[in-house]
């Protein structure tokens, strides 16, 4: 189908070449939206926003911990869970390889438990550096393990998504997950536990298709390109150019689609003040 | 509509031409080629039976989407009476490729849901090309509801090549549509069951998809991605669709080896679509028979065992 055309959703290049997902070693940088040069210790220093324009750079799971939970609170589970090639899929094995290489995870998202603001919560956090974070059946398990977790421990359930969408190389059952994600969130739900869906630059097809929209309370980040389909396939479908802004954060705000857009550096305090309300 | 015929169907399309021939000449006072048309005939029906028995995954998604293929409406007139559609999501609009509505199966009340194609070209623009936009799926939601309400079992046909990727698609916000279905379809306290007619397009099909049984028709497919989709980012070449369609393991075949799905409808010798009052009669057995076996569980057994259905799909090590 359309919509997982792309691993990594291509307009993302409009503004935000997909390509500069990490912030190359160096003095000084380029920022992918503003093209300003700036000094890279003031980036990492402003966790990396660009402090010119605001742009929020692409983040690995691991740098983005530190903006999420306490210091120090974060236990990482489920950390054996190894995706299989088990359609003998073309390259599958050789991608596979690759990503675990250049991020050093075994998939594409981190599961874990921490605190944020002194609550308990279930946490995963995606990785777009993984095969551009694609839901195959390792993340759609490590999800649905960390919900029934947040169930199992009654503890809120946050998830920080970033995502081409599903992973095509691992065929019907990447379909599948988005099924038994969406069961665990509604079982959460039943439970009375809040779940707490943060959506991140970028957030597509299957994901966006699943327990990322299914959040009691969703979040973004700003700028973010979020969507179902990818704005090239649109493009190729309607045969007219996307408007400005199309599938930003502040486009899903407008559009009544999220909750709210919280700067990276408030992050952590807005996640702490909303789980108060359902601890108090 | 008249019959098209697909690439390798072909040498059938000529025999059949033949035989409508000689029945003309016949019936116009000619000699009588009786015999000569049942030869023809037999050997049309050995070459259909042929063809049909070793069809590559790509025939197969051709197949999915053959243009005489029945469609979810032409099913239940065949299989329901009493059909009353209903209409809109209640907050947007009404979406016309997805129908829905109450029905009877067997005299007894049922609620009914299918995504919906076109057969004339008009009708395909009205239908979007069974490509349905958030309050499609907003009606199907309210469909849900309204059979759980009402404790009405759902039956729900899957026939699309996906949501449609568009503007105002993602302004009402398509991926959240196709999610809270699978929320609330994995939790409603009534049995369903679902069968992929055609062609099931990834998440756009799945939003239909979370059922207490799911069957397949033995031609229809049901993958993540079109394997045109797949081989434009495999290859950067969308005619090598036939050889993504083998890599993705889409034949309703290798979805009940993968346990994915519970079963496979037999379709007449040549498809649904060269017999479409028989491949009624067959799904209609295969649904009630399904449907009997969940009816008389407990609600809260069916949402246990559908929820641990889905929840075991996966595979993966464990280091």
């Amino acid at each position: 189908m359309a919509w997982f055309k792309k691993e990594r959703p291509e307009s993302a290049a409009q503004e935000a070449p997909a390509k500069k997902v990490k912030i190359p070693e160096g003095l000084w940088i380029k920022c992918d939206n503003c093209k300003e040069i700036i000094y890279r210790k003031e980036v990492d220093k402003n966790l990396k926003v660009c402090p010119k324009c605001d742009y929020h750079f692409r983040i690995s799971a691991s740098e983005r911990l530190p903006y999420l939970v306490d210091e120090g609170s974060f236990l990482e589970v489920e950390d054996g869970l190894s995706p299989k090639d088990f359609l003998n899929f073309k390259d599958y094995k050789d991608k596979l390889k690759s990503s675990r290489k250049k991020t050093g995870l075994k998939d594409a998202i981190i599961s874990g438990e921490a605190k944020i603001g002194g609550k308990p919560v279930s946490v995963v956090v995606m990785d777009f550096n993984f095969m551009g974070g694609s839901m195959g059946s390792v993340v759609g398990e490590k999800i649905t393990r960390a919900v029934e977790r947040a169930i199992e421990k009654r503890t809120a359930f946050v998830s920080v998504a970033s995502s081409g969408g599903a992973r095509m190389q691992e065929g019907i059952l990447s379909l599948m997950q988005m099924a038994k994600t969406s069961a665990a969130v509604a079982r959460l739900g039943q439970a009375g536990l809040p779940f707490i869906s943060v959506l991140t630059d970028p957030t597509f097809g299957g994901v966006t298709a699943s327990f990322a929209m299914l959040g009691d309370i969703i979040v973004a980040e700003p700028k973010s390109l979020i969507g179902f389909a990818g704005p090239r396939v649109i493009e190729q479908t309607i045969k007219q150019q996307l408007p400005g802004g199309f599938q930003r954060a502040e486009f899903l705000l407008e559009h009544g689609m999220i909750d709210m857009i919280v700067p990276r550096k408030d992050l952590r305090a807005t996640l702490a003040k909303v789980l108060d309300f359902f601890a108090a | 509509m008249p019959q098209e015929y697909l690439e390798f169907e072909k040498p059938i399309a000529e025999l059949e031409k033949k035989i409508e021939e000689l029945t003309l000449f016949t019936s116009n006072g000619g000699i009588d080629l009786e015999e000569e048309i049942l030869k023809l005939q037999k050997k049309s029906d050995q070459l259909l039976a042929e063809i049909y028995s070793k069809l590559s995954p790509w025939q197969k998604v051709q197949i999915s989407r053959h243009a005489n293929r029945p469609y979810t409406l032409d099913y239940i007139e065949a299989m329901m009476t009493d059909f009353v559609e209903m209409h809109g999501d209640r907050a947007f609009a009404d979406d016309p490729a997805i129908v829905c509505g109450m029905a009877k199966l067997d005299g007894a009340p049922v609620v009914v849901i299918g995504h919906q194609k076109g057969r004339t070209t008009k009708e395909r623009v009205i239908r979007n090309f069974g490509q349905p936009n958030p309050e499609g799926y907003r009606k199907a939601l309210r469909l849900m509801r309204f059979a759980e309400k009402f404790n009405r079992p759902l039956i729900t046909f899957i026939d699309t090549q996906g949501a449609y990727p568009g503007i105002g698609a993602e302004e009402r916000g398509q991926g959240e549509s196709i999610a809270r279905n699978l929320y609330v379809m994995s939790m409603l306290k009534i049995p369903i069951v679902t069968v992929v007619i055609g062609e099931g397009g990834s998440g756009g099909a799945l939003a239909l998809g979370i059922a207490d049984r799911v069957m397949m028709l033995e031609h229809a497919t049901y993958s993540v991605i079109s394997p045109e989709g797949c081989a434009a980012i495999l290859w950067n070449n969308g005619a090598k669709a036939s050889e993504a369609a083998e890599l993705l393991k889409v034949t309703a075949q290798d979805l009940f080896q993968m346990k994915v799905i519970d079963e496979v409808v037999e379709e007449p010798i040549g498809g649904a679509h060269r017999d479409p009052r028989r491949a009624s009669e067959l799904l209609k057995e295969a649904i009630t028979r399904n449907l009997g076996e969940v009816r008389s569980m407990e609600p809260d057994e069916l949402v246990k065992l559908r929820y641990e259905k889905f929840r075991k799909l996966g595979t993966f090590d464990q280091l």
